[in-house]
């Protein structure tokens, strides 16, 4: 048990009381710019770093992995109380959170997303500890084919998100793709759809079409509804707090999220907000409350919170084993290992025991500092919704151009986010999805990569998509929740035909 | 409520631009990468040495930093304090993006750092040398896949200099766009392609730790430290450098020009520039006045004709 010495010698470093600092600063950082749009963690980390220069590596390690873990929880609040992404994988949370708490259970939705964050922080952090050797020779088997096979199952599992019309939902899914199109190709290095404007050429940005669709079209929506919309949102409606159902049916989803979440986020090439993605439709599949979603159902809040926070601690298995950094936050604190002349990769567990543990036993610190910090907020938090109508609209609106300017200053990026405003807010009028507009724009670009690549490597030979094991698999699966809900559709009606036929003598 | 306060006013304070800054650098790429390290590292060290009393970094991401050179081009004209960090990058992101902006319309100071590329297989690979790569790829160009960074940047020129240089078709290469040398490591240790190309650094504990097998680097002399041959001595007669420059805002006068530069040279020779280079394991590639001037010009030409000989540019 070598693992689990390392693992509570690293606890007693981290334990001291200056790391404890850094731990509490680092989460407070962390939370505050994750709550707004468009200031990630990574920009956070990136402004620190000289800051940090003079510290000792571990307590400012312990710091950025404060920040990253407190950014992942951050995103949630403002998705759940105001439909304002504030990450790309925070986006799913607003579909049932925001939903939630107009229904007066934000205290719940927010509750949900912080425990369950703490849950798949905890066990995603462990594993991190316990098995990421093994995790990342899976995660390297992954090659274009078996990521393409993994688009392909997100797609057909998301597309049950789409609401209730398949044609409207696929509407918005096109739109989304012809979005993901914009920007230079970057197998090829040609320009498409950027009809020579140099400020398209880097693609349109996720985080700007979903605070520009969500929070800028539903804005827009709510004040083209005047005095006739519905007159006040129930900010409080029972308790603030979990009851007993709601725990209930939330930890089975904190559990599923999180064995989503880690291998995905652990996948070099897989992100947060697929494994936020995956879990939300499984959550569908297995509710027993399938009329609640898309009208707040708390599984839909709690499975891809859990997942989110897992990815976070996944996307750091390849960073200690491989010196790979797998996104952007990564990458800025690989720059911070190296200002302290270490080289994360293979040996980095070997050379530096001590840092690497501290760093992972000061995770678990951070997160349970996280649940701490935030639990008694949400009483707090939810009082922003008895804020009267025409303010909270208008805040919201300044919110989330501010969020935009931070992140890029450029007029462009802000009238693309007035333009997807409006789009957004047509969308609505005319009862489109906007979901799946997003979706599109995210997993479309790399289907599309990942395909290519691997017909690239295979010079053009298309059996190779099928040929490897973990991509038959997983395309299997894609085929089974393809064909098996359309089966069981057709049973379930007729069991319904057969029950009203029963009840009519 | 605290946060949301807190929320704001850190918000306000990333957004505002500084006013009291004695030098303002635009990195033209998004935190973490490159740039923004070398921008960064800029800023640390002129404080530390007292070139400058306050530094500040903007970030202006986009399209191979020709967003953040056309911004720096027209909103910095005459701007003694504002500098951009560039590189040879951007040289091919130029012409790849047909960009109106080139480095004509700034005012390049002197080239700072470089980088070398570094040819590497996984370590169950066949292929055990230089010379072995070369001969799979002129019997059959379109089997040898090469991953590396993105499509018309450093790695993607250094292998269609490669093929030209082995006398096989530049067009006919199999190179595998990743959005970085990290993506393309994945790649490569899973054995998806069969060899990378990237700046060293990128590799070099994977290599030390004997997972990938390093053929051949880039340089036109060996490399202190690193047991591998020249691309040179390996019978490809190729030297890329991925060297990353600072320049100065268009419209100076003569006496602003030799501030800067003077300014720049203090930090370039400074003992807490030479500590960066050496955690950073960068290259000492300092190169200043008409002498970079003129290494840049040809460095122009040359990208200009082999991206166009693999076809990116017509």
């Amino acid at each position: 048990m070598a693992t689990f010495d390392f693992l509570l010698q690293g606890l007693l470093v981290a334990a001291q009381p200056t790391n404890l600092l850094y731990a509490l600063i680092g989460v407070t950082l962390g939370t505050a710019v994750g709550v707004l749009p468009g200031i990630g963690p990574a920009l956070t980390v990136a402004l620190l770093l000289p800051v940090t220069y003079r510290l000792d590596p571990g307590g400012s390690l312990i710091m950025f992995a404060g920040i990253y873990y407190g950014g992942m929880y951050g995103g949630s609040t403002t998705s759940i109380l105001l439909n304002t992404p504030g990450e790309s994988s925070s986006i799913v949370t607003a579909l049932e959170g925001n939903k939630m708490a107009r229904a007066g259970r934000g205290g719940p939705a927010l509750a949900t997303a912080a425990i369950g964050s703490f849950v798949a922080g905890l066990i995603a952090t462990l594993a991190l500890a316990f098995i990421a050797p093994y995790i990342v020779k899976l995660a390297l088997v992954f090659g274009p084919r078996e990521y393409f096979a993994l688009m392909v199952l997100a797609f057909v599992t998301v597309s049950s998100a789409f609401g209730d019309s398949t044609l409207r939902g696929l509407t918005s899914l096109f739109v989304g793709l012809t979005l993901a199109c914009i920007g230079i190709d970057q197998l090829t290095g040609q320009a498409r759809l950027s009809f020579g404007v140099p400020d398209l050429l880097d693609g349109i940005e996720v985080t700007t079409l979903a605070v520009a669709m969500f929070a800028i079209g539903e804005t827009l929506y709510i004040a083209a509804q005047g005095d006739r919309g519905p007159d006040k949102v129930e900010a409080v409606k029972g308790s603030v707090w979990m009851n007993a159902a709601d725990w209930a049916r939330s930890w089975k989803p904190w559990l599923r999220g999180t064995v989503i979440g880690f291998p995905i986020g652990a996948m070099p090439a897989g992100g947060a907000e697929i494994g936020t993605f995956l879990s939300y439709a499984a959550e569908k599949r297995l509710t027993k409350h399938p009329e609640e979603f898309g009208n707040g159902a708390i599984e839909g809040v709690a499975g891809p919170e859990a997942a989110n926070n897992a990815s976070a601690a996944g996307t750091l298995v390849p960073l200690l084993t491989l010196g790979l950094p797998t996104t952007a936050t990564a990458a800025i604190m690989l720059a911070g290992f190296q200002q302290y002349g270490l080289q994360p990769g293979p040996l980095l567990f070997a050379t530096n025991p001590q840092l690497v543990w501290g760093l992972i036993a000061s995770l678990l610190i951070a997160n349970f500092m996280l649940l701490v910090l935030n639990l008694p907020l949400i009483g707090l938090w939810v009082k922003l919704l008895t804020i009267p109508k025409p303010w909270l609209y208008a805040g919201i609106l300044l919110f989330a151009t501010l969020g935009t300017i931070g992140a890029n200053p450029s007029v462009f990026e802000l009238g693309m986010l007035l333009a997807f405003g409006l789009l957004g807010y047509v969308m609505r009028v005319f009862g489109y999805p906007i979901a799946p507009v997003v979706v599109g724009l995210i997993l479309g670009p790399l289907a599309e990569q990942q395909l290519r690549r691997a017909l690239s490597i295979s010079q053009g030979d298309f059996t190779v998509l099928f040929t490897s094991p973990i991509a038959a698999v997983l395309l299997v699966i894609a085929a089974l929740a393809l064909i098996v809900p359309l089966i069981l559709r057709a049973r379930g009606r007729g069991q319904v035909l057969a029950q009203l036929a029963a009840s009519e003598d | 409520m605290k946060h949301f306060f807190l929320a704001s006013i850190l918000a306000g304070a990333l957004a505002l631009p500084a006013y009291a800054a004695d030098y303002t650098i635009i990195a033209p790429a998004n935190p973490g990468g490159g740039w923004d390290q070398t921008a960064r590292s800029l800023q640390t060290v002129m404080q530390q040495e007292g070139i400058s009393g306050n530094v500040q970094v903007q970030n202006v991401p986009g399209a191979g930093g020709t967003i953040g050179l056309a911004q720096f081009a027209s909103q910095q004209k005459g701007n003694p304090n504002a500098l951009l960090v560039g590189g040879y990058v951007m040289v091919g992101a130029i012409l790849t993006n047909n960009s109106p902006v080139t480095l004509k319309d700034v005012t390049p100071i002197a080239r700072l750092t470089g980088e070398y590329e570094a040819i590497v297989v996984p370590a169950a690979s066949e292929i055990k040398s230089m010379a072995d790569l070369v001969a799979a790829l002129k019997k059959d160009p379109g089997a040898v896949s090469w991953a590396g960074g993105s499509a018309g940047g450093t790695d993607h020129i250094a292998v269609g200099l490669i093929a030209k240089a082995a006398g096989v078709d530049p067009t006919k290469i199999n190179y595998i766009a990743y959005s970085g040398g990290g993506e393309a490591l994945a790649a490569i240790l899973g054995s998806q392609v069969t060899a990378g190309i990237s700046g060293y650094g990128e590799f070099e504990s994977q290599v030390k730790a004997g997972t990938l097998r390093l053929l051949a680097v880039s340089s036109a002399e060996r490399l202190p430290g690193i047991d591998a041959p020249t691309l040179k001595e390996s019978g490809v007669d190729v030297v890329v450098e991925n060297w990353r420059m600072v320049a100065a805002a268009p419209g100076l006068t003569d006496e602003q020009k030799a501030a800067v530069s003077a300014d720049i040279e203090k930090l370039a020779k400074s003992a807490g520039w030479q500590e960066v280079l050496k955690t950073k394991g960068w290259q000492d590639t300092y190169l200043a006045g008409d002498a970079f001037n003129e290494q840049l010009a040809k460095d122009v030409s040359a990208t200009e004709t082999v991206l166009k000989d693999i076809g990116l540019v017509k």
